[in-house]
């Protein structure tokens, strides 16, 4: 008498399992790594510091002070010169922007039936994110409030004559 | 014996034509049936039928009057047709339910009753579906105990306490109303699905078993339970009450506290 063979159930190895299953519900090998794991990880505490981001970002625009009525190129030029409000826009621009991007790219893996469309929608996603951010951080950090254009300066009126 | 005994139910006089505990209220009501049949046309139609019904029916008490007297090909599943076999499930209007655990009276019998197959699986006539994709993804996350300790001479022991951590994941009986009512599951089929996490959480928090990390390693995966979006579907479709969005939440805090 043989000994009970107990094969394991497992349907990646070839051959193994029923094989009558439909080949559209095949999953295609396993996936190394934690990616899928941090990125949800990553929604969680993105989410959590953006909150804070943007109702600080909204009192001090809007609520402290004059309020809206103080907003000009000269409120986000005296911003934009202190450290403090670079740092803090900078991580506002990166998490919103990677915490959104996330978010279509998980919609887009969701909701897309084919492969192509699934890849050309996250080509178009990837691309535009990567332009903003680096636009955004561009101009955060080398935002200039008086330009100095061929030595003379374009008109504005915020800046002390030279 | 003695004379105490009451006096038999037979003695009772009752008028004629009516049954013991008062008449049952009978109403008609009209269920539109989705029907699909490879061998006459690709393409799947509605019929309706009219039946009356009682109100202790359900609405597999009317599939079968439909089967028995008025179609025969009419085809679903059903084998116990009493909420434990987990074969009839089916969508009926709109929602993944038992026929068997589906009464009639509590649904709006004044508009027809639409009874489709469960969606997301491959039909294969009319209400039936193919499930192997389901169980497959069954079988990977090793829905068995793993132990690798010495084989115990008497049954293997567990506290209460233990044994409670995963009492609501052993109630699934592998109908399948859970997975199929995912929208993750509906887009490619390739999300393992509600229905393997509950089965692999049943074992994961099971003190008797080994295999825990094998199994957290296996829904680690990108079709995994990373995919789920808490849309509860799965919790709202389970006809036995498994809180199945929170146990898969629980899944995710396990491999978390795991790797982190």
């Amino acid at each position: 008498m043989s000994a009970t063979e107990i094969q394991s159930p497992r349907s990646k190895a070839p051959g193994v399992g029923s094989g009558r299953i439909a080949p559209q519900y095949r999953r295609s090998g396993t996936s190394k790594g934690n990616f899928e794991m941090l990125a949800w990880l990553f929604m969680r505490l993105s989410g959590v510091v953006l909150v804070v981001l943007i109702f600080g970002h909204l009192t001090v625009n809007l609520l402290v002070g004059e309020g809206i009525h103080a907003i000009d190129f000269g409120f986000v030029a005296g911003k934009w010169a202190d450290p403090f409000w670079q740092i803090w826009d900078l991580a506002m621009l990166w998490l919103a922007m990677l915490h959104g991007t996330n978010g279509v790219r998980t919609i887009i893996n969701d909701y897309a039936e084919k492969d192509a469309t699934r890849m050309w929608l996250k080509v178009v996603l990837y691309a535009a994110t990567t332009v903003i951010i680096i636009l955004g951080t561009l101009v955060i950090f080398t935002f200039d409030p008086c330009p100095v254009v061929n030595g003379v300066q374009l008109p504005g009126g915020f800046c002390p004559a030279p | 014996m003695t004379a105490e005994l009451a006096e038999p139910a037979s003695k009772i006089e009752l008028p004629a034509g009516v049954g013991g505990g008062g008449e049952i209220p009978s109403f008609d009501v009209t269920l539109r049936v989705r029907r699909y049949n490879p061998e006459v046309s690709e393409d799947a139609t509605w019929d309706d039928f009219q039946v009356t019904m009682y109100g202790t029916d359900r609405v597999l008490d009317a599939l079968h009057k439909i089967k028995w007297e008025m179609d025969g090909s009419v085809s679903f599943r059903r084998s116990c047709a009493h909420g434990v076999c987990g074969s009839d499930a089916m969508r009926i209007n709109g929602r993944n339910r038992l026929a068997c655990k589906t009464l009639l009276k509590d649904l709006d019998t004044s508009k027809p009753i639409t009874v489709e197959p469960i969606k997301g699986l491959p039909v294969e006539k009319d209400l039936i579906v193919d499930m192997e994709p389901f169980f497959q993804s069954f079988r990977e996350v090793m829905p068995f105990l793993i132990n690798r300790g010495h084989e115990p001479t008497k049954e293997r022991l567990q506290s209460a306490e233990d044994r409670e951590r995963f009492d609501d994941t052993t109630k699934c009986i592998l109908c399948a109303a859970c997975t199929s009512s995912c929208p993750v599951f509906w887009t490619d089929g390739q999300y393992f699905g509600p229905a393997a996490i509950v089965n692999a959480h049943r074992f994961i928090f099971d003190s008797r078993d080994d295999a825990g990390d094998m199994r957290l390693e296996i829904l680690n995966d990108k079709e995994g339970v990373w995919r789920c979006r808490t849309t509860f579907n799965c919790t709202e479709a389970c006809p036995r009450g498994i809180q199945v969005t929170q146990a898969i939440a629980e899944v995710k805090q396990a491999i978390l506290s795991r790797k982190v």
